[in-house]
């Protein structure tokens, strides 16, 4: 008998007043009880909608099926087979605007919470169940190497280590994780579950060496000479933008990667670590997306006592996960919508002292189809801030299509590949994740470096026929 | 993990270390860095690589005891290993073509900087003239690597107890003065020693590399902690440098964002500041 609740089961939360001032995960997850009750509202549908919202194709209705069971580890093993990071899809994936959004649950009212289950599984079997010792592949003889260490490296790394290959992921950081590990803070993501699906890789026989930046101490042709096969280039899109308005090299204007990178991967926050973070008093974060949440929040959590999020087009437009802004709705971040920066101020020793914003409002719709924000002529005005951070979007790192002759970029540097296979225009080269399509999502990449490792491992085998 | 191969003091605020990094070493140039992180709760910390030794695999470093993690990375000794240590990172300084003389100036530990450039220069069988600055004579630092890597060792101190008593600056003016011809001049020290050699050669029209040092996380263009106003435009010291045209470069803004976290750095010793590389 399905459970025709309209709404979601609840989740518990911490309380936001609580929350907004520690770094530990917000949401705690459902118990085995509620994951159950939840999982009876699905009503297995013959067609599956939900499963063509999910770019990596998990078994959406038969995972969710043997929850109602309490088959949890079985369950587990369902969404696995196609995803290989569950506990952290469930965590981060825009479930809104992909399974969920097709679920037919969602026509009279909310949607199963497909996100929620699989977080439930992955953490169950974390938690409750002896990982029996994977079985390591047999190695066929075949060595390929993966540029980066982010979602789409580590998923391609797996996929052909699952397949026998001898794989090395290269990272350019002391750890492995990509974003996940220096971007997404650890109120959304703990990065002990990172790690744990890393060290699940490692099992694996995936070989990876970090503080090895490719480009400077060993080129994709290097690689190529020693002796791997093919290579998969998941370098992602770090490189920051910058605005270009007056005062952006003022003390107290960071870009949202260094202020994340300090907190995540430098662990900033706690006393005990050297690297220094400024605590601010009043940030401004300029920009609406993840990124910009993810920045606010920290910020917050720093101590500050306002934390703005400015945003030049209306909270519709909000390229955000809707949780996240409901979430830092709730911990108190002031959203000022339909605003600009215009210029960041200056005390006379340099320092941020305020920000400059202009009102905006919504105009005909542009190429994105989105009503394009035009200012609104003397809605000048000062906001009291002393720190700003720049959450406007990144573009993938020119530091390997810089050194690798006969790899081709497209103008807004991103490289180019065919849609189909992931390769590139050089000869064993593939790519995938950010750095082909610019910041997009976590499962987005995964699915390229699934796609990556099928066709590495087609190009191998034929080659060697 | 990289082992300390070799430790020396050179005085009591400098330290030279060779480091076990095989893959660096075959690498990397002069003008290039690494970045290390001493143990799991380290920063992340640039250094210039002062020399390598492809046989050996190893890379040098000198380094000055400015603040906390300085001090951790000297409190190290042969055989002690470094956590985390990427590189090589930086684009190797270029030079001008058809170069004849240059003049290679340093400023106290800067000077273990200006070294390799000297050493590469003067192989190449360009005159050098290496003006080597320092506060006083105790704390000079590689004088006779010094002296074999270039054709001239002007060695300077502030106070007159060793060598020309006076300021860099006032001794590149005075080999201007007295018809040196430059092609080019490299500056390396602290950023306001770098502005004032910028100031000299301006005049003259003669090309000024500077390195600059701003503070770092990543070293490989993502995090724009390192960015800096060259010409007007915003570049990465990590990836687009760290050598510039001194010209171009606002000095200003980097000394102001080298400070930013002058007043949280637990036992930062302030009396130094101005020798901070
Ligand atoms: C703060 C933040 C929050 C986000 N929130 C979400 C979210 O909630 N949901 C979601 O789906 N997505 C989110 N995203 C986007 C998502 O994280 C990315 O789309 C995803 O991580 C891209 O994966 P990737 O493997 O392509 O690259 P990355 O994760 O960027 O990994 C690339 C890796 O390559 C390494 N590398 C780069 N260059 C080199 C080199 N030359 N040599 C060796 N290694 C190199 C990097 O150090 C890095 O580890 C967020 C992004 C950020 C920054
Ligand atoms: C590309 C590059 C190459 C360098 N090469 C050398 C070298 O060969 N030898 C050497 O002695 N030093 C070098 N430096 C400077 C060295 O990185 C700093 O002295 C070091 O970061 C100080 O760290 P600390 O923790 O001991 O001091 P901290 O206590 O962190 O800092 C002391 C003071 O220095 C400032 N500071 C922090 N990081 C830097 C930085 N990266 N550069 C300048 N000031 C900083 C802080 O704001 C603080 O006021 C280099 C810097 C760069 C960017
Ligand atoms: S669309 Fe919704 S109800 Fe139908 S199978 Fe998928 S999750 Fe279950
Ligand atoms: S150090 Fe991060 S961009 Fe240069």
């Amino acid at each position: 008998m399905p459970n025709m609740s309209p709404n979601k089961t609840p989740v518990t939360e911490q309380d936001p007043k609580v929350r907004a001032r520690n770094f530990k995960e917000v949401t705690l997850g459902y118990t085995p009880e509620q994951a159950m009750l939840e999982a009876s509202r699905c009503l297995n549908c013959k067609n599956r909608p939900c499963t063509t919202g999910c770019p990596v194709g998990v078994k959406i209705p038969d995972f969710i099926a043997k929850v109602v069971e309490g088959r949890f580890e079985e369950a587990y093993a369902v969404i696995k087979s196609t995803n290989s990071l569950p506990a952290v899809t469930g965590r981060v994936c825009p479930q809104e605007r992909q399974c969920e959004s097709k679920c037919v649950r969602g026509v009279k009212g909310e949607p199963v919470a497909i996100g929620r289950l699989e977080r439930f599984c992955a953490d169950y079997v974390r938690e409750n169940c002896s990982s029996a010792s994977i079985e390591k592949p047999v190695l066929n003889g075949h060595k390929v190497a993966v540029v980066g260490a982010g979602p789409s490296g580590l998923t391609c790394a797996g996929d052909l280590a699952k397949l026998g290959y001898d794989v090395s992921v290269f990272e350019a950081f002391h750890t492995a994780g990509g974003v996940l590990m220096y971007g997404i803070p650890e109120f959304r993501l703990p990065k002990a579950i990172v790690s744990h699906e890393i060290d699940g890789l490692k099992e694996l026989g995936v070989d990876i060496e970090t503080n090895m930046v490719i480009g400077k101490v060993l080129s994709i042709d290097e690689l190529l000479e020693r002796g791997y096969e093919a290579i998969f280039v998941g370098s992602g899109a770090g490189l920051p933008r910058f605005m270009g308005i007056e005062g952006e090299g003022l003390v107290g204007v960071y870009s949202a990667n260094e202020y994340l990178t300090r907190i995540n991967l430098m662990k900033a926050y706690l006393d005990d670590y050297d690297t220094p973070i400024k605590r601010s008093r009043s940030v401004a974060v300029c920009g609406g997306g993840n990124v910009a949440m993810d920045a606010a929040r920290s910020a917050m959590r720093l101590g500050a006592e306002h934390v703005y999020i400015i945003y030049r087009r209306s909270l519709d437009e909000m390229p955000a996960r809707k949780e996240e802004v409901h979430h830092a709705m709730e911990e108190g971040i002031e959203f000022l919508v339909l605003n600009n920066p215009v210029k960041i101020d200056g005390d006379e020793n340099g320092n941020v002292c305020g920000m400059t914003c202009i009102k905006m409002e919504l105009g005909e719709p542009d190429e994105s189809g989105r009503r394009s924000p035009v200012a609104v002529e003397g809605s000048e005005y000062e906001l009291d801030v002393d720190t700003v951070i720049m959450a406007i979007g990144t573009s993938p790192n020119p530091l390997i299509r810089s050194t690798t002759p006969g790899l081709e970029a497209n103008k807004r540097g991103c490289l180019v590949v065919d849609e189909e296979s992931m390769r590139t225009s050089k000869d064993a080269v593939y790519a995938g994740g950010d750095a082909v399509t610019g910041a997009a999502t976590v499962i987005l990449a995964m699915g390229a470096g699934k796609k990556a490792a099928a066709h590495i491992d087609e190009y191998i085998k034929h080659k060697n026929n | 993990m990289f082992r300390i191969a070799q430790k020396r003091i050179l005085n009591d605020q400098v330290i030279l270390m060779k480091i076990e990094a095989p893959y660096i070493a075959a690498k990397v140039d002069a003008g290039q860095f690494i970045i290390y992180r001493v143990d799991e709760r380290g920063e992340r910390v640039p250094l210039t690589v002062a020399d390598s030794d492809k046989v050996n695999g190893t890379i040098t470093i000198i380094f000055q005891t400015v603040g906390g993690s300085t001090q951790k990375l000297a409190a190290l000794n042969e055989g002690d290993y470094i956590l985390d240590v990427v590189g090589p990172l930086g684009v190797a300084t270029e030079y001008e073509k058809d170069i004849k003389r240059v003049a290679v100036v340093g400023g106290g530990v800067g000077c273990a900087i200006a070294y390799p450039q000297s050493k590469k220069l003067h192989n190449m069988g360009v005159y050098v003239d290496l003006i080597a600055g320092f506060r006083s004579k105790d704390i000079v630092i590689i004088e006779d690597e010094m002296k074999e890597a270039s054709d001239a060792l002007h060695i300077c101190t502030d106070d007159g107890s060793y060598g020309y008593h006076g300021f860099v600056t006032n001794k590149l003016q005075e080999l201007i003065d007295g018809g040196a011809k430059y092609d080019e001049v490299i500056a390396i020290g602290p950023v306001p020693m770098m502005k004032f050699v910028c100031k000299v050669t301006e005049p003259y029209g003669i090309k000024t590399l500077v390195s600059l040092n701003p503070i770092m996380v990543d070293g490989t263009g993502m995090c724009g902690g390192c960015r800096v106003t060259v010409d007007g435009k915003i570049k990465y010291a990590c990836v687009d440098g760290p050598d510039f045209d001194g010209h171009k470069v606002d000095f200003d803004e980097l000394m102001r964002r080298n400070g930013t976290y002058r007043n949280q750095e637990k036992s930062h010793v302030c009396n130094l500041t101005g020798e901070v590389r």
